[in-house]
């Protein structure tokens, strides 16, 4: 098991280098010049030069991506072309926005998915069962920044309840854990939640109904166990399945929350990265891209390893 | 005694009758039998159909010009005489440019699949097939791919690439790729070391007629059950492009796009503003319902 572990902790390795270098060429997928926002059309060519040398740009590819990759361990992810300063602040700010974010919709999806799931699976078939199903494939199949402009126009421009924009009153982008913040939280939060507790859902009732139908709940009913341990030992072999769909989502929360956060204007790394893209500001979006990768690369290890605890028949190659 | 069970043979004889013709069919006929005795699934075909049908005569079906604007008719409510579903920012008919607009959707939503499929299956069969160095570039290469969340994936790509149509249906076959070749190579993997397949390489069949023949014809299935999946996230994906502007440029009507310009009017006009997204969660929706209605179609296993 701790071979298992620890060969899946070396191969976590490489596969950061390689997204580092799948971020890193992204500068070259893009059509012209990385640098066409900064230098003047009518620049003479020592001026380009110049401000080539100062990015590093003059360099050989490989030499740049060491170097680049080098400077990124230091938490140097270089300067934003649009505004000039380091990009690993505005990343870094940015982050923790997302991530309470991402935090808040999971405590919503994750917990209704497990609730919805779970009683599907005990009343199969019953009206519960089919509420539970028909949720799931709702939120696996609405589009979630129209769920959001829903949920503005219901409740911000109709009901007057919940504000639609940003994520604090004065404007400072601090934040604080009362009321006057939070009521910027709930919108976006429930609208990214869908997602996540539609495929929750459908996971912990396939994995539970599965579970019940094993013959050792069958045995412990037999000796008359009540529904409460019986809930607990179903519980017990559920949790690795459960457990490595919900790290994926909650990856998925962080890397996929760009729309939500568009529509909602809430600063995190998804609007930074719509900034980025629409200034054609290179070093941001590489930045973000990269930040965000190797959180979700770090979350997988993480959950491979928590499933592997869990449950150390787990031995995959 | 004798009695009960004389019926339980009864009944296993009858059984059998009824088993046997289903047997006989053939089992592409069985799939449709039983899909056809599915309603939800069937409803959605048949919606989908509809749309599809909707968004191919456009140009002759719809009331209004979708380019063509009256600058005094803007924002007009549903229900308006002459504009069924009101009118947009610029003063367009919505009924004309949702219908126009399904055209460029449900081809966004589709055409990646289509593509990522076919690209998908053959590295993934070549790499569950041919096993060593080969299986090692192909795999280790697609696990890159999934060290990315699909959704930043599509708009990273897109994003460096810059918007239009031919970018975003690059990123999005790019996003597809990877996971339909881990499902293309794991049952090939499992497919490969069968008795039948050994039997025919015994009797000199080559890699090609393997493949072609036994191959493909266990990967195929599952793998297009699994390409059907993704159909949905695609559209949600490719109208969520447009909707950052990373999609197809503004003329041209498309459901994100266009959601993307109504979201200024959401306090003017909302009901009208939210109807690309209403098509786009329907699409989906019945795409979604379709695939996993063709999913259980296809398990015949009892």
């Amino acid at each position: 098991m701790f071979a298992f572990i620890f060969k899946r902790i070396l191969y976590a390795i490489p596969i950061a280098l390689a997204v580092a270098a799948v971020c890193f060429s992204l500068v070259h997928l893009a059509p012209g010049d990385p640098l066409t926002a900064v230098i003047p059309a009518d620049a003479p060519a020592e001026v380009v030069a110049a401000i080539k040398q100062a990015y590093g740009m003059d360099r050989p590819l490989v030499v740049q991506f060491g170097a680049w990759v080098q400077r990124a361990l230091q938490g140097d992810l270089g300067l934003s072309v649009a505004t000039g300063r380091p990009v690993m602040g505005d990343i870094a700010l940015a982050l923790g926005n997302t991530l309470l974010l991402a935090v808040a919709a999971a405590v919503i999806g994750f917990g209704g998915g497990i609730v919805l799931g779970t009683l599907a699976a005990f009343f199969n078939g019953r009206w519960i069962d089919k509420l539970a199903t028909a949720i799931a494939i709702t939120g696996v199949s609405v589009p979630h920044y129209w769920l959001g402009l829903v949920l503005v126009i219901v409740f911000s421009v109709q009901l007057d309840w919940l504000p639609s924009m940003g994520a604090g009153a004065d404007g400072s982008g601090e934040w604080r854990w009362d009321w006057a913040h939070l009521q910027y939280l709930v919108l976006p939060a429930v609208t990214m939640c869908f997602i996540p507790m539609g495929i929750v859902t459908r996971t912990v009732r396939a994995t539970v109904a599965e579970i019940l139908n094993a013959e050792f709940v069958s045995a412990l009913r037999a000796r008359g166990l009540g529904a409460l341990a019986i809930t607990r030992h179903v519980a017990k072999n559920a949790a690795p399945t459960v457990l490595s769909v919900m790290g994926l989502q909650f990856g998925y929360l962080l890397g996929g929350s760009i729309l939500v956060e568009t529509v909602f204007s809430w600063p995190g790394t998804g609007f930074l990265l719509n900034t980025a893209i629409f200034q054609r500001d290179i070093p941001l979006l590489q930045g973000i891209i990269l930040v965000l990768a190797m959180f979700f690369v770090a979350l997988n290890l993480l959950v491979d390893v928590v499933q592997t605890l869990l449950d150390p028949r787990i031995k995959r190659s | 005694m004798t009695n009960a069970s004389s019926t339980t043979a009864a009944a296993a004889a009858a059984q059998a009758t009824v088993v046997a013709p289903l047997r006989s069919r053939g089992y592409w006929a069985t799939v449709w039998l039983r899909l056809r005795r599915d309603k939800v699934s069937m409803g959605c075909a048949g919606l989908l159909l509809g749309l599809m049908l909707m968004a191919l005569l456009a140009p002759w079906l719809a009331p209004h010009d979708p380019a063509q604007g009256v600058m005094s008719q803007r924002l007009a409510p549903i229900g308006t005489p002459g504009h069924w579903l009101g009118t947009d920012e610029l003063g367009r008919d919505m009924l004309s440019r949702l219908m126009h607009g399904g055209r460029m959707s449900l081809v966004m939503g589709l055409l990646p699949v289509f593509i990522a499929f076919v690209v998908g299956t053959g590295l993934g069969v070549v790499a569950g097939f041919f096993g060593g160095w080969l299986n090692s570039v192909i795999m280790r290469t697609t696990d890159v791919f999934f060290a990315f969340p699909a959704v930043l994936l599509a708009i990273a790509i897109s994003g460096a690439l810059g918007a239009g149509f031919a970018n975003a249906i690059i990123s999005l076959t790019l996003v597809f790729i990877p996971p339909i070749a881990r499902v293309a190579e794991s049952i090939t993997t499992s497919v490969r070391n069968l008795d039948f397949v050994d039997a025919a390489r015994a009797t000199g069949a080559g890699a090609f007629t393997l493949i072609r023949v036994h191959v493909l014809g266990n990967v195929l299935g599952p793998v297009f059950i699994y390409a059907t999946s993704l159909v949905s996230v695609c559209m949600i994906l490719a109208a969520g492009l447009s909707f950052l502007g990373l999609g197809v440029k503004p003329p041209v009507p498309e459901w994100g796009l266009m959601l993307n310009t109504l979201r200024q009017s959401i306090y003017l006009q909302p009901w009208v503003s939210v109807l690309p997204g209403l098509m786009i969660f329907i699409t989906s929706l019945c795409f979604n319902l379709l695939s996993d209605g063709l999913r259980s179609a296809m398990d015949i296993k009892r």
